[in-house]
């Protein structure tokens, strides 16, 4: 199997490719189109602030073509906030696959949320084997309104959107990652999607 | 709901786990992979590496050393001691930490806090402040509590916050090493001043100074070394004392 984790400046990356060695998968960074296309599966990681990763996105042309990828696709943390149609932070258009919004947090609550919270109301084959109320790793401080892609939910402050799913893409906000065992078995449950 | 953080904390020098770790089922308690491997295993949240020996000279060896526990460990960790630069940040994060922790560098160039949360996020900048109270009063202190300053902590704590720090890590001089529990007046202060996470550092001895950091202390995470270096609190048998008392943590 050809796994790629799109390598656009943004992210830890080594982090997601250390995780999948141990699952036995080697994944090859790129941000080469050709090889993006040809993958099996793509990783699309994320982590920093929202309106410089799009602009490095656009710089390379990736935010035109992430869109059209017909593979399975899991955006991870601000990946998957970057999948959807706007964030407020920095007030950035998003690449529009999931039909929602990402929001910031109110100050009501400590921001950003960070540690292990769990996931629920749980609906997709990337969930196989997790139980309800499973503990994911967060650090964020925008979050995913609710719409019919959700297919994970997490309270904070509000019930949200942890996971999202449009067709051939994923999204999570958690880092499986860095979910220890059970975030281990749901990249493994993507790469048998 | 999101739940409290238990945190152990290991001392590195020359990429080497310091004196003061006796596992009996470790077969290299030097080794900083296997015995963050262990406390993943034993139900840690996170991990805290602190290189206290740091120099340039040896700084290759901690990225080594970073690298291989990010090859191996399924949790977020974090990595201090002598980081005052964006270009070292970047190569620790290269090589897969997830959070770094800066402290006497903080106090020296402040801007540093906002130049690493500008690059890489305010989630992985974490600053680290030793205190100590001296008549009634909140003084920050440097390289590990030894030098005074004239600086106020919940000014500072503040300050920090606005540059962009995700979270602080709170170590009471007055507290640490006593075994005799946590600031929590000061970490509740902290707590009801500030609106980020706040992890609790010095002064753990036993189950209930971790109960009542979280409840007096409004701790988010709390910290330690020598009680789980030791197994004098084992971190299953914490976690589930902790539940028992309704403070939500990880099972």
């Amino acid at each position: 199997m050809k796994l790629v984790i799109i390598n656009y400046g943004a992210g830890n990356i080594k982090s997601i490719q250390f995780a999948f060695n141990r699952l036995g998968h080697d994944a090859i960074l790129s941000n080469n189109p050709e090889e993006i296309k040809a993958a099996d599966k793509v990783i699309f990681p994320g982590v920093g602030e929202a309106s410089s990763a799009m602009k490095m996105l656009k710089e390379s042309g990736l935010d035109k073509l992430i869109p059209k990828l017909k593979q399975p696709v899991l955006g991870i943390c601000l990946g998957m906030q970057l999948m959807c149609l706007h964030t407020e932070e920095g007030d950035t258009e998003g690449l529009g696959i999931f039909q929602t919004k990402v929001k910031r947090f109110s100050d009501n609550v400590k921001v950003p949320q960070m540690g292990w919270n769990v996931i629920k109301d749980l609906k997709s084959d990337l969930f196989k084997d997790i139980k309800e109320n499973e503990y994911m790793y967060l650090v964020h401080s925008y979050y995913a309104e609710h719409c019919n892609e959700t297919i994970a939910a997490t309270d904070y402050e509000i019930n949200y959107a942890s996971a999202l799913r449009h067709e051939n893409f994923y999204g999570t906000q958690f880092h499986p990652e860095k979910s220890s065992v059970s975030g281990a078995k749901i990249l493994q449950n993507f790469l048998e999607l | 709901m999101l739940t409290k953080r238990i945190i152990p904390c290991l001392d590195i020098k020359n990429g080497r786990t310091v004196k003061g770790v006796n596992f009996v089922d470790l077969r290299d308690a030097g080794d900083p992979v296997e015995l963050a491997k262990q406390y993943a295993d034993h139900g840690a949240d996170e991990l805290v590496f602190l290189d206290i020996a740091a120099t340039l000279e040896n700084r290759g060896t901690t990225l080594d050393m970073v690298l291989h526990v990010a090859e191996q460990v399924n949790i977020p960790f974090t990595v201090g001691g002598g980081i005052s630069s964006v270009e070292h940040v970047d190569a620790l994060l290269q090589c897969g930490a997830d959070k770094v922790s800066i402290n006497s560098s903080a106090v020296k160039r402040p801007e540093l806090i906002n130049e690493l949360a500008d690059k890489f996020g305010s989630q992985c900048v974490v600053v680290a402040i030793d205190a100590k109270k001296i008549d009634n009063e909140w003084f920050v202190h440097l390289a590990g509590g030894t030098i005074p300053t004239e600086i106020k902590l919940f000014e500072w704590a503040k300050e920090v916050e606005e540059r962009g720090a995700g979270e602080i890590l709170f170590t009471s001089m007055n507290h640490d090493g006593t075994k005799n529990g946590f600031a929590n007046e000061a970490l509740a202060k902290l707590s009801d001043e500030l609106n980020i996470p706040i992890i609790a550092s010095g002064g753990a001895g036993n189950v209930q100074h971790f109960i009542d950091t979280f409840e007096k202390g409004k701790s988010d995470a709390a910290l330690a070394a020598s009680v789980f270096h030791f197994g004098e609190i084992p971190i299953p048998e914490l976690k589930k004392e902790l539940k028992a008392n309704n403070i939500e943590v990880r099972l």
